[in-house]
């Protein structure tokens, strides 16, 4: 009885916890609702699914429950239940999987307008790079990286002269336009991860990695790391900021692009040279 | 010596001869510590995997206290914290799990549930525990070198793991490798006796579709697990030469404190599939003799067969077998090709399908049965519940684009919690309880294993379900704490206390079955040889427990399947293996 009783409130208890739980998606900024509703789908089966087996569990206990007298039924096979059971299952499958395949196909066909940036990661902060005016984002290679280059461009790739660089800051992206996201990293594996677009892809090293997504509303969204790189892990935090196009071009007029803060670095390097002689 | 001899039903091959070829104790060393006879090194294993295992218990406990109560404790600082994950994740799933599966029950079971007097080569077997001791002795080594165990995660990924903004990055890393490859020789030698005895050492009469579904669990898990260490072994092998002699298996050119790395040309993703090539299997290594070793407790305690036999086994060797080819859904968000996605998201779709089939095949058992809620019975119950629910969230994870939100979150977590660690430890306390009074000749005792049982189960269940909408939410693991994140609200912080709580109390309970079992020995009721009238050979041994041989003089005849219970017109509710079939007198 009680055991019975137990799974019963298992099975309802986990379903209202379900529906009367505060802790759910974010609220989306992206196109890749299909994913939510995906995920959706998927929890009706599921949850379906998992309602029947433990009620039918529970109904067994109860109703099957050792008494004096009582013998068990003696049936080793049942070949046609345990078809039907299959083929059911396998319907099941296809519900899910066949709307995930048409949503993953989605994923990796990056439209045609998409705009390249450049995500790059190192322990244990993140750094942006957009293409500025030339509209393609330069060559890159882990032998320039320097101080005053952490990125590692090519300074003598004039596409990189005119890459906009943004280091310690936010990234800024205008609201939908599809950004396709290239993405690097300099040391150690890492993951970038915005909750709110539902995308996250890997920077791994020596690799150059790449997912693509349009973001749907204004506003600054967190980032975060989901791919452990060492202590610092849980520190390696950004925003992006989705702003309408003009915002974003007044705020990309204020950046600077590579070139030019090359040039103010050697400026400060002769400065310095100056004050020290 | 003779080769065969005659006997009443023919010729006789030799190793059905009284015990020729065992090797006899003759000293308290031989017979207790240097040990040939498989139950023995079976309760090695088994102590020394719960030995292990205590120890990642504990670290889950301080793991759960940081998440709750963050900065509270100054001993944990993010450095600890990686490292206790590390430690808790590798020993619970490979220390503990798969040795206390295959080492502990294989070792016990297989040899009396198949009718053979002892595993096919004991002194292999004696030398895979001792090898496996040592793996263990250096794993814990690693708490006392400089700087500590590896905070790299379970999954070791490099470049991070042997890079120096990593704990453990001098001494941990390459202690933990030395571990696995020592753990690995030691599994090879015992995973080679489990086999070749199942296939060779069976009685006559044991045919295949005679053996009791435990030993087709741990006999699958078994092959899979020769097949699936030895990527590891080789990934291991690798990463320490990385790390130790310079080369670039997986370096690539990178960065390190500011500088250019001697390392360049290897790559990082390598090591990813040669760890899920492993590393999946690895997850039905621990599951499948679960799987087997739960069909004996419901079918024992239903008093009923088990549904659709058949159909269980080939489940659980197309598992198997379709389990190595789904490692890549580990990797979807790491910048492997994307179209593996579609292939990798079918496969793993396509194994839910044999392993819903076998949990129809469980609550169809149930069905119609006479059902005894005995501690392995609940026990069962649970693994059903926890299973399910385990097994259903890994089709969203195993769904390609769904795992992208997912992955990395606390759902992940929460999902293999449930799945290979609730639900398979589960089946190792009912198993406990179940074989107890066979390894003991003692019962363990009721009231204090229903209590047991009942805060572990809902206490496991309150820990891990809510858990995964933290990961819905967007909470990523392995984080040493969340700090300020702007969409992560503050009710957050309340449900990781209540999770906190329920995994101090499981915790506890724990405690509860350790008492039990010392005190069982002494005070247990006594057992007698079959005490839940079974079926399966090992209850039918002339002494309990078994002496060196298991068997006395002669071997056991087998005559039916392993689930004769409640055969309409038979005088008891089931049938021994090795009874003969009735003859009626017309
Ligand atoms: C009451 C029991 C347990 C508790 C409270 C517990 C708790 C935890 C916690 C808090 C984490 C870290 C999550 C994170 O922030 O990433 C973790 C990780 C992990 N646990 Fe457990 N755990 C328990 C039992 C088990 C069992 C039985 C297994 C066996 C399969 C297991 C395997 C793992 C693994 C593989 C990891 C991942 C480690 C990593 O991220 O590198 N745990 N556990
Ligand atoms: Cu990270
Ligand atoms: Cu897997």
């Amino acid at each position: 009885m009680a055991t019975a009783r137990v799974l019963v409130l298992i099975a309802i208890g986990s379903v209202m916890f379900h529906l009367l739980s505060p802790w759910w998606f974010t609220p989306i900024a992206s196109n890749w609702r299909y994913i939510d509703d995906t995920v959706n789908i998927t929890f009706w089966i599921t949850g379906i699914v998992f309602t029947i087996v433990v009620l039918f569990t529970a109904f067994c206990v109860l109703r099957f429950r050792h008494q004096a007298g009582r013998q068990a039924a003696y049936e080793p096979e049942n070949k046609k239940l345990e078809w039907w059971l299959a083929i059911g299952t396998a319907i099941g499958v296809a519900a899910m999987l066949t709307p995930g395949l048409f949503v993953w196909n989605e994923f990796v066909t990056v439209p045609q307008e998409a705009t390249a940036i450049e995500i790059v990661g190192q322990q244990w902060q993140w750094a942006f790079r957009l293409p500025g005016k030339t509209g393609r984002l330069g060559t890159s290679d882990i032998r320039f990286v320097s101080d005053g280059n952490p990125l590692g461009l090519n300074p003598k790739d004039p596409d990189v002269q005119g890459n906009v660089v943004i280091q310690g800051d936010d990234l800024h992206l205008p609201v939908d336009k599809p950004v396709r996201v290239l993405l690097r990293s300099i040391d150690v594996v890492h993951d970038f991860f915005v909750p709110e677009f539902r995308a996250k892809m890997d920077l791994v090293p020596g690799l150059v990695t790449r997912f693509w997504f349009t973001p749907t509303r204004t506003g600054t969204f967190e980032i975060l790391c989901a791919g452990f790189c060492g202590v610092g892990h849980a520190q390696m935090r950004g925003n992006v900021v989705i702003d309408t196009e003009s915002d974003y071009q007044t705020w990309l007029q204020k950046q600077q692009t590579f070139a030019q803060s090359q040039v103010q670095k050697n400026k400060k390097l002769a400065e310095n040279e100056e004050t020290a002689r | 010596m003779v080769d065969v001899v005659r006997g009443a039903g023919g010729l006789v091959p030799a190793a059905e001869v009284e015990d020729v070829e065992l090797y006899h104790p003759k000293s308290w060393l031989t017979k207790y510590v240097f040990c040939q006879d498989a139950k023995v090194i079976a309760i090695q294993y088994s102590l020394t995997a719960t030995a292990i295992g205590l120890v990642a218990l504990v670290l889950s406990w301080l793991m759960r206290l940081q998440l709750a109560f963050p900065g509270y404790f100054s001993f944990i600082q993010a450095e600890n914290y990686y490292q206790f994950i590390t430690m808790h994740g590798m020993i619970m799933v490979i220390y503990l799990l798969t040795a206390l599966f295959l080492g502990g029950f294989g070792n016990y079971l297989i040899p009396l549930m198949v009718g053979a007097r002892d595993m096919v080569f004991p002194y292999v077997n004696m030398l895979s525990y001792w090898i496996y001791l040592l793996a263990v002795l250096v794993l814990v080594s690693s708490f006392f070198v400089p700087g500590g165990p590896t905070g790299a995660g379970w999954t070791l990924y490099p470049p991070q793991a042997i890079l120096s903004g990593t704990p453990g990055r001098d001494w941990g890393i390459i202690v933990m490798l030395v571990s696995l490859i020592l753990f690995i020789i030691g599994f090879t030698m015992g995973g080679l006796n489990y086999v070749v005895t199942v296939l060779q050492g069976r009685a006559r009469g044991m045919t295949l579709m005679r053996l009791p579904l435990t030993v087709w669990g741990i006999f699958t898990a078994t092959v899979m697990a020769l097949l699936a260490f030895p990527a590891l072994f080789v990934g291991a092998v690798m990463m320490l030469f990385d790390r130790l002699l310079g080369t670039s298996f997986f370096m690539p050119s990178l960065v390190e404190l500011g500088q250019r790395s001697q390392y360049g040309g290897g790559s990082p993703i390598l090591w990813q599939h040669l760890f899920w090539f492993f590393g999946h299997p690895e997850v039905y290594i621990v599951a499948l003799p679960a799987f087997g070793i739960v069909s004996d407790l419901i079918s024992t305690h239903a008093r009923k067969n088990i549904f659709g036999y058949r159909m269980m086994v080939w489940a659980i060797v197309g598992i198997g077998a379709l389990s190595f080819v789904v490692w890549a859904h580990h990797m979807y968000v790491s910048g492997m090709n994307p179209n593996f996605g579609f292939f990798f998201a079918t496969t793993t779709l396509i194994i839910a399908i044999p392993t819903a089939l076998k949990v129809y095949n469980w609550v169809l058992t149930l069905w119609r049965g006479d059902i005894h809620l005995t501690v392995p019975m609940l026990f069962a119950l649970a693994f059903i519940v926890t299973f399910v629910n385990g097994g259903l969230t890994g089709l969203f994870l195993g769904n390609v684009v769904v795992d992208v939100p997912l992955s990395g979150t606390m759902f992940v977590v929460a999902h293999f919690h449930m799945v290979m660690g609730v639900a398979p430890i589960l089946v190792v306390f009912g198993g406990i309880y179940h074989w107890y009074p066979k390894v003991t000749g003692r019962m363990l005792d009721d009231t204090l294993g229903r209590l047991h049982f009942w805060v572990t189960f809902l206490g496991a269940y309150a820990i891990f379900f809510p858990m995964h909408y933290l990961g819905l939410q967007g909470v990523p693991r392995r984080y040493y704490e969340l700090g300020q994140t702007a969409f992560i609200p503050p009710s957050v912080a309340t449900l990781n206390v209540f999770i906190t709580v329920a995994a101090l109390i499981v915790g506890a309970a724990q405690m509860v079955f350790l008492f039990n079992l010392v005190r069982s020995l002494s005070h247990g009721k006594e057992a007698g040889g079959n005490p839940w009238n079974a079926t399966t050979l090992e209850w039918q041994t002339p002494q309990t427990p078994p002496a060196h041989g298991n068997w006395g003089k002669e071997l056991p005849v087998v005559y039916r399947w392993a689930y004769d219970y409640s055969v309409p017109g038979a005088d008891r509710d089931f049938v021994p293996q090795n009874q003969p079939a009735i003859v009626r007198s017309a």
